[in-house]
């Protein structure tokens, strides 16, 4: 596992201080430390008909991680040209239904708010060398980090771009340099270890930001996760987001809510993230009976995750659901600290105050939230001026029964109070990373980090800033569980059960028709009433019948 | 008319007992998962219920297709007719309404009132007419109306994955939910309202005795006598025992 992944996110606590108990302060602002690195065996034996380690051009040695880059693309002369189409190097994305202009480059979310302006820090997980600012050369090649993704060794790791305040400066210390013939020669395909350096460790921590992907997943058990499971299939990431060219399948900008496709021709895997591309059209087992049908009768309306990720967030790494940016700056002589308030469930303490950020809340094994989804996320971005008399959607979505392109989706619903400009009525960029007075981790002013933030970027900012309720949507597409812990029916199938909210149809064992079942139920008891009633009658009037005997035959 | 007498005669066929009791059984399995997965209780898990209801549902269906096809070619199915064997008697279309409408008032008065001062049955069952009218009204309903509404309306719903890509499917399956629970209502109130009656006999195990062993005490004519003595002399039972 890349040391990187340690630098930037495992740690909790400041260099050199022993595990605290929770709900313990400690002093400063950074959130950074070295952790020792993991005994993973990180050098797999390749099938490759290539052995890296005795081309000359990866002998070395090598100054830098632009030099490597040099010796990979002399040989491989397609790859920097394809690299630089995908979204992992671009950060941008126009959205081919909506026409937005997306990606990291300009979003703002409801974690940090934005990496726009604070590249020096959130380029850490820009697969690009040197890239300090909005300013920085897209259309270089050798800014290219291949090794980030294709290194075995487990030893490379990456440090930010540029510095923070001195209270973020330790984590640049104690890191053995790098041994780039070492990295360059022992290149191989990627393998979770390599994704999960920056897709575990989204929003700025383990499992912060999606929910579903975090470090549980490097070595997860079946329960967690039945395609990854190390005791099982151990399937790498991209065997389900299917690479070619350098470009991977899956998008949570638009997704492929509904896939109509299935598998592709024997031998030839569709280039689609879709639980259909490998498991076809009708995946329940539909020779054994009825059931497998039924199930199957479920597949165009209920997405395979509704059902297979009964909840996220396990393996015992918690996910944020509610960050209150309000309470930051506060300080303790002077000082930023944090405060250890959560203990998840592998006993690591989460931070639950932090100077730099405010408040937070965790969750883990988390139930979804459910809704019709058709695969097209559409975003407040920047300059989409909204009403502040409610809470602000992040991102939004149509869908609904009656849509043949919508299915029923698990999310993690992420819940935010963060700045906005109270008279443009819009997001804000923040001024987060940095040595100036502008950067509001060390200075700790809001008015002055949004307005730096906002004229770095040209755009326009009335002076008056507040805090707004936000949320962002996350659909839940990891942590499969093995098909024995799939919902059972009556989840969802019952009145209060998990589709409660979901409206425009009728699902048995969830509605009715309240005036029939009274008229219904008033019947029966009727019925039921008449016959005691007449029962109790020829009891009583049994006596009589001596009376008339003969009469009766 | 020739001379009446009491007999004990087979009158229920084998294969209409076996249609009756499996019959009933089926509509018990149907109600009790039915309303189960309505929600009205939860004594079964929603899986269970929905496979043992499709199950039993695709069982009484294949039970009436043999049973409908059974109660064609015996000409059984003129015992659900109600008016049958007044036209048989009178020609009128007035008279037999009014026949009919009088015979149904005599049984349900009978229920009402008779019985409880322990008068006889107006009806007196007779091979050819094993129903008193409002028994023939009720099964008729029952075959027409209430039957018909939760099978056509239970297939339909059993096969809403063949249909829900339509354009109006979440309107048509509320359309459909509606009318297969008001049937099943109708349906339980008929089975409760039914089961009590079958105690009202001379005793109350009577007539689910003669269910059982499809013997019954009915009026032969001496020519439908002489007809089962020669062709159907098993369906003749032992005169001598009291009743049967």
């Amino acid at each position: 596992m890349p040391r990187f992944l340690f630098v930037i996110i495992t740690a909790l606590i400041f260099t050199g201080t022993p595990a605290f108990a929770t709900g313990e302060e400690t002093g400063g602002i950074s959130e950074y430390k070295n952790v020792k690195p993991t005994d993973e065996k990180t050098v797999v034996s390749s099938k490759s008909t290539a052995d890296h380690t005795k081309f000359k051009e990866l002998q070395g040695p090598f100054a830098d991680g632009p030099a490597v880059t040099k010796a990979c693309l002399s040989c491989h002369n397609k790859a920097g040209k394809q690299f630089m189409h995908s979204l992992h190097w671009t950060w941008q994305y126009k959205h081919p239904k909506t026409g937005q202009i997306l990606g990291k480059k300009t979003l703002v979310n409801n974690f940090c708010t934005n990496a726009r302006g604070n590249e020096g820090m959130c380029s850490q997980c820009h697969a690009a060398y040197n890239h300090k600012g909005p300013d920085f050369d897209y259309t270089n090649p050798d800014n290219i980090d291949c090794v980030v993704c294709h290194d075995q060794t487990g030893t490379y790791y990456r440090t930010p771009a540029t510095r923070g305040h001195k209270a973020c400066s330790v984590m640049f210390e104690g890191q053995k340099p790098i041994q780039w013939t070492k990295v360059a020669q022992n290149v191989g395909k990627p393998k979770r270890a390599n994704c999960g350096t920056c897709h575990f460790y989204g929003g700025g921590g383990d499992n912060v930001k999606h929910g579903d992907l975090s470090s549980a997943l490097t070595t997860p058990d079946k329960s967690v996760d039945i395609h990854m499971a190390k005791d099982g299939l151990n399937m790498a990431c991209q065997d389900c987001h299917v690479t070619s060219e350098h470009i991977t399948a899956g998008s949570r900008y638009q997704m492929l809510a509904k896939d109509l496709k299935g598998v592709g021709k024997p031998g030839k895997r569709r280039q689609a993230a879709s639980c259909e591309s490998c498991h076809g059209l009708s995946p329940h087992d539909k020779v054994s009976g009825l059931k497998g049908i039924k199930l199957n009768g479920h597949v165009d309306k209920v997405a395979c995750e509704t059902c297979h990720i009964p909840e996220f967030a396990k393996g015992g790494v918690a996910t944020k659901v509610d960050w209150d940016w309000r309470t930051a700056g506060k300080l303790k002589n002077g000082e930023g600290y944090n405060i250890k308030g959560y203990t998840q469930g592998n006993g690591e303490h989460r931070k639950t105050y932090k100077s730099i950020k405010g408040n937070f809340k965790y969750d883990e094994n988390v139930k979804p939230v459910y809704a019709w989804f058709d695969g097209t996320m559409r975003y407040t971005t920047i300059d989409t001026k909204f009403d502040d008399s409610k809470p602000v959607y992040i991102n939004s979505f149509s869908g609904s029964y009656n849509d043949p392109k919508s299915r029923i989706w698990p999310f993690k619903k992420m819940h935010t109070i963060q700045p906005y400009d109270k008279g443009n009525k819009t997001l804000v960029y923040m001024q987060l990373w940095g040595k100036n007075d502008a950067a509001f981790w060390g200075n700790y002013n809001f008015q002055k980090a949004i307005e730096y933030g906002m004229k770095s970027a040209g755009k326009p900012y009335s002076g008056k800033y507040d805090f707004i309720d936000t949320y962002s949507w996350w659909p839940i597409t990891h942590m499969v569980a093995p098909a024995k812990e799939a919902l059972a029916c009556a989840e969802c199938h019952k009145k209060n059960g998990r589709l409660a909210k979901l409206s425009g149809f009728y699902m048995p064992g969830r509605d009715n028709f309240w005036w029939l079942d009274l008229v219904g139920y008033l019947m029966l008891a009727g019925s039921v009433l008449l016959v005691i009633a007449h029962t109790l009658a020829r009891i009583f009037m049994k006596p009589k019948l001596s009376d008339h005997e003969g009469d009766a035959s | 008319m020739s001379k009446s007498k009491k007999s004990c005669v087979t009158i229920y066929t084998r294969y209409e007992r076996f249609w009756h009791w499996s019959q009933a059984a089926l509509i018990f399995a149907l109600a009790f998962s039915g309303f189960n997965i309505h929600g009205s209780f939860s004594l079964l898990d929603f899986q269970t219920a929905v496979m043992v209801h499709t199950i039993s549902a695709i069982l009484l269906i294949v039970l009436w297709i043999f049973t409908t096809f059974w109660n064609f070619t015996t000409g059984n199915w003129k015992q659900f007719l109600p008016f049958l064997d007044i036209r048989a008697a009178k020609g009128d279309k007035i008279d037999t309404l009014l026949i009919f409408f009088l015979r149904l008032y005599a049984v349900a008065r009978y229920y009402a009132w008779g019985i409880l001062k322990g008068e006889d049955h107006p009806f007196h069952k007779t091979l050819r007419r094993k129903q008193n009218a409002l028994q023939a009204l009720s099964y008729l309903t029952f075959m027409v109306v209430i039957g018909p509404a939760l099978w056509a309306s239970g297939i339909v719903y059993l096969l809403y994955d063949l249909w829900n890509t339509s354009a109006n499917s979440g309107t048509i399956l509320m359309l459909v939910a509606f009318v297969h629970t008001a049937a099943a209502f109708l349906m339980v109130a008929f089975v409760i309202v039914h089961v009590y009656m079958t105690t009202t006999g001379s005793t109350p195990l009577h007539y689910i005795k003669g269910m059982i062993t499809g013997v019954e005490e009915i009026e032969l004519t001496e020519v439908e006598r002489a007809y089962l003595e020669q062709d159907h002399p098993e369906r003749l039972q032992n005169d001598k025992s009291p009743s049967c």
